[in-house]
């Protein structure tokens, strides 16, 4: 784990001055991190502290919310996502998500996670397309369960396969970062095991960002941990220093249970 | 004394106040005297016995309204002035109904000599019924009552048994329309069975010549084939032509990207077309649509263009069915989760792809289900086509041509003079009958696919 050791010098993301309202209500309060490209960067906190909301102003995802407003700045390489020359389509497939409860879509396995490739032109014919599938179904640590079975429907899968299906979708159009908003949430000790292991996996290969309710999971995972209170960032630190010593007393109160 | 129904409902309903207010007052005496709680509160006792009092007795009511007319004939018929009575159903008829209008009273004297001496035996059958029928129906009403009211009890339940009794009622008004569909059925069926007696099923269905006689039946001339085709082709072929693109379309955009004010007015304004009357529709289609397209054909050369055309009629009531298949598949569509959407979206689809890829595909078992009940809506649409798709039936696949439907030859069958035996009257009820068979297994099956696809999501 080197790189806990060093500082974000060269962020995929940057958040500045965050603010995020819906109609009148201001959901985020001027929120600034760094996302590092090879990390896993976890956001706890209790509910309705914020940090659904702003994962999803990460790729734009609250642009389908017609009363959400987003000020601040944010961006990825450097380039601002909120720039009128963003095209938010292509923003999206280097920014991909992953969901709470599993959402494939009512389609084979194989056309699940070959939409994405299919839309962005990244297979030029079948074969290619085939090659995409398998490798992102490979890194989803899917592939040994569902190879026999790509004409399946993808619903007909259990929680835990759906979600690894939902995570092999997003990888399939080759993204930069990958947000994921409570994705064992709605899964049983093993599957939420499985994608703990797999968000190991792809550590390294994409910048991670999790939100999470369980604070366990966060410690093992992640090694950057972000605490929202009531919209606002309250600590963000490594992911060691936040669990063991905690600068501040709202950060300590919540993660050693006295609410939230 | 006649037998005055409306007054006697009132009656038995003041009874019944009567009974409620006992009922309560001796609820609360009875628990006042014992010292104990009521299990159910005094009202529930005064329901108890005021429905008891009441349902029996009016039902009782409704039967004798319904029966008692057929007892005074008899009794009348079996007097010694009605031995002379000429034999022949309408004549007799005649006179027995104007015995009967003097002897009730609605007229001041008989109008047919005959008719005569058969008043006073019809003045008193009425009276001695009438009579027979009040003193039942009280008797009922009190039986009904008394046996409630010295039911009440402190720990009578009576708050249990009004509950079972409102639900009773309940059944009964669920099944009015239930059992009047069944009605309708069965007298479609008698009719047309009285039809196939002279005409058999396999020339109704699948004859090619359509020349319905009043006279004897001659061969090959009730052959459906062309009626049908033209009813498939008018409602199930150029009507979903219309409607299917444009009622999705405006689905689409209702859901997708409508702003939220827009779709508040869109909606309830699409909604209020589905109101229009259809006759309305028929003069559009009449007036305005056929001429124009039987310019249209002249134009380009059609040679038979008719003002009655089947694209004339087809084209308004798709225009008609639209927002049927509109609100169907906006249903539908609204029905996919929106986590699906954001999936997909979240994938770097545009809104889009994200419609035609993934909404629609989701959405479209519903959305088949709506269209399914469409075509059965419109396959059942009169007036449109009476007024616009014309009577000759044609066997033809050009739309300016004229041809004609089921509902437009069962309206022709119908109006005007017509002996209630002849073929050319009966086809009409075995045209129904085709109809409703059709029309009732594509709303079963769409109705299938409507509610399978909605266990899908839930």
């Amino acid at each position: 784990m080197t790189q806990d050791d060093l500082t974000i010098a060269d962020p995929k993301m940057k958040a500045e001055g965050v603010n995020v309202f819906y109609g009148e209500k201001q959901a985020i309060n001027d929120v600034s991190i760094d996302v590092g490209t090879d990390l896993v960067t976890a956001f706890i906190g209790p509910s309705g502290c914020g940090k659904s909301t702003f994962l999803r102003s990460l790729n734009r995802m609250n642009d389908t919310v017609a009363s959400a407003k987003v000020s601040g700045r944010i961006t990825l390489d450097g380039e601002d996502i909120y720039a009128p020359s963003m095209d938010v389509v292509q923003l999206r497939a280097r920014v991909g998500m992953v969901f709470q409860k599993p959402n494939p879509f009512p389609k084979s396995i194989y056309d699940n996670v070959g939409y994405g490739p299919r839309i962005h032109g990244l297979a030029p014919n079948k074969a290619d397309l085939d090659v995409i599938v398998e490798r992102a179904l490979v890194r989803a640590g899917l592939w040994d369960e569902v190879k026999d079975r790509l004409a399946e429907s993808g619903t007909a899968l259990s929680g835990g396969q759906q979600q690894r299906l939902c995570i092999a979708r997003a990888i399939a159009v080759d993204p930069e970062v990958i947000l994921m908003d409570e994705p064992c949430s709605a899964l049983d000790p093993i599957a939420t095991a499985k994608i703990e292991e797999l968000i190991h996996e792809l550590r390294g290969k994409y910048a991670i960002v999790i939100v999470t309710h369980n604070m366990q999971q966060a410690a093992r995972v992640s090694q950057r941990t972000a605490f929202f209170h009531l919209g606002t960032l309250v600590e963000y630190g490594k992911t060691t220093d936040i669990f063991t010593n905690p600068k501040q007393e709202r950060t300590k109160d919540y993660i050693t249970g006295r609410y939230g | 004394m006649t037998f005055n129904a409306a007054a006697l409902l009132l009656l038995i309903a003041g009874l019944a106040l009567i009974g409620w207010l006992a009922g309560r007052a001796r609820s609360n005496l009875l628990a006042g005297r014992a010292g104990e709680k009521l299990h159910s509160r005094p009202q529930y006792h005064g329901w108890y016995v005021a429905l008891w009092l009441f349902a029996p007795a009016a039902l009782f009511l409704a039967v004798w309204s319904s029966v008692s007319p057929a007892l005074i004939t008899n009794q009348v018929l079996a007097t010694e002035a009605a031995q002379s009575l000429p034999s022949f159903g309408f004549e007799r008829g005649a006179i027995l109904s104007d015995a009967r209008s003097v002897a009730e009273g609605k007229q001041a004297d008989v109008r047919l000599p005959a008719a005569a001496p058969l008043v006073k035996p019809y003045a008193d059958a009425s009276h001695k019924y009438a009579w027979i029928g009040i003193a039942a129906m009280l008797a009922l009403a009190l039986a009904g009552g008394l046996y409630a009211f010295t039911r009440i009890r402190p720990d009578f339940r009576a708050r249990t048994r009004v509950e079972k009794i409102v639900m009773l009622v309940l059944l009964l008004a669920s099944l009015v329309a239930i059992l009047t569909t069944f009605g309708i059925v069965l007298s479609l069926l008698f009719e047309s069975i009285r039809f196939f007696r002279l005409v058999s099923p396999t020339e109704l269905l699948f004859g090619t010549e359509w020349a319905p006689t009043s006279g004897a039946p001659q061969p090959d001339t009730f052959g459906g084939i062309p009626l049908f085709w033209g009813t498939i082709l008018i409602g199930a072929i150029i009507a979903m032509i219309v409607a299917i693109p444009i009622g999705m379309m405006t689905a689409v955009y209702l859901t997708q990207y409508a702003a939220p004010t827009v779709r508040k007015w869109v909606k309830p304004l699409l909604e209020i077309l589905a109101g229009v009357p259809t006759v309305v529709y028929g003069y559009f289609a009449a007036l305005t649509v056929a001429p124009a397209l039987r310019e249209f054909a002249v134009m380009l050369g059609i040679p038979n263009a008719s003002t009655e055309s089947a694209l004339a009629a087809g084209i308004v009531m798709g225009v008609m069915i639209i927002p049927f298949v509109s609100s169907m598949a906006d249903d539908s569509i609204n029905a996919v989760p929106q986590a699906m959407r954001d999936g997909s979206l979240a994938l770097g689809a545009t809104p889009n792809e994200t419609i035609r890829q993934v909404l629609i595909p989701a959405a479209l078992p519903g959305v088949m289900g709506g269209i399914l009940l469409a075509v059965s809506r419109a396959i059942g649409e009169t007036m449109i086509v009476v007024m616009a798709a014309g009577l000759s039936a044609n066997m033809t696949a050009n739309p300016f041509a004229s041809v004609t439907t089921v509902t437009a030859q069962i309206v022709k069958l119908l109006t005007g003079d017509q002996e209630f035996d002849s073929a050319k009257t009966l086809a009409a009820f075995a045209l129904g009958l085709v109809l409703f068979i059709v029309t009732l297994l594509l709303n079963i099956v769409a109705l299938r696919i409507v509610k399978k696809y909605r266990e899908a999501y839930e």
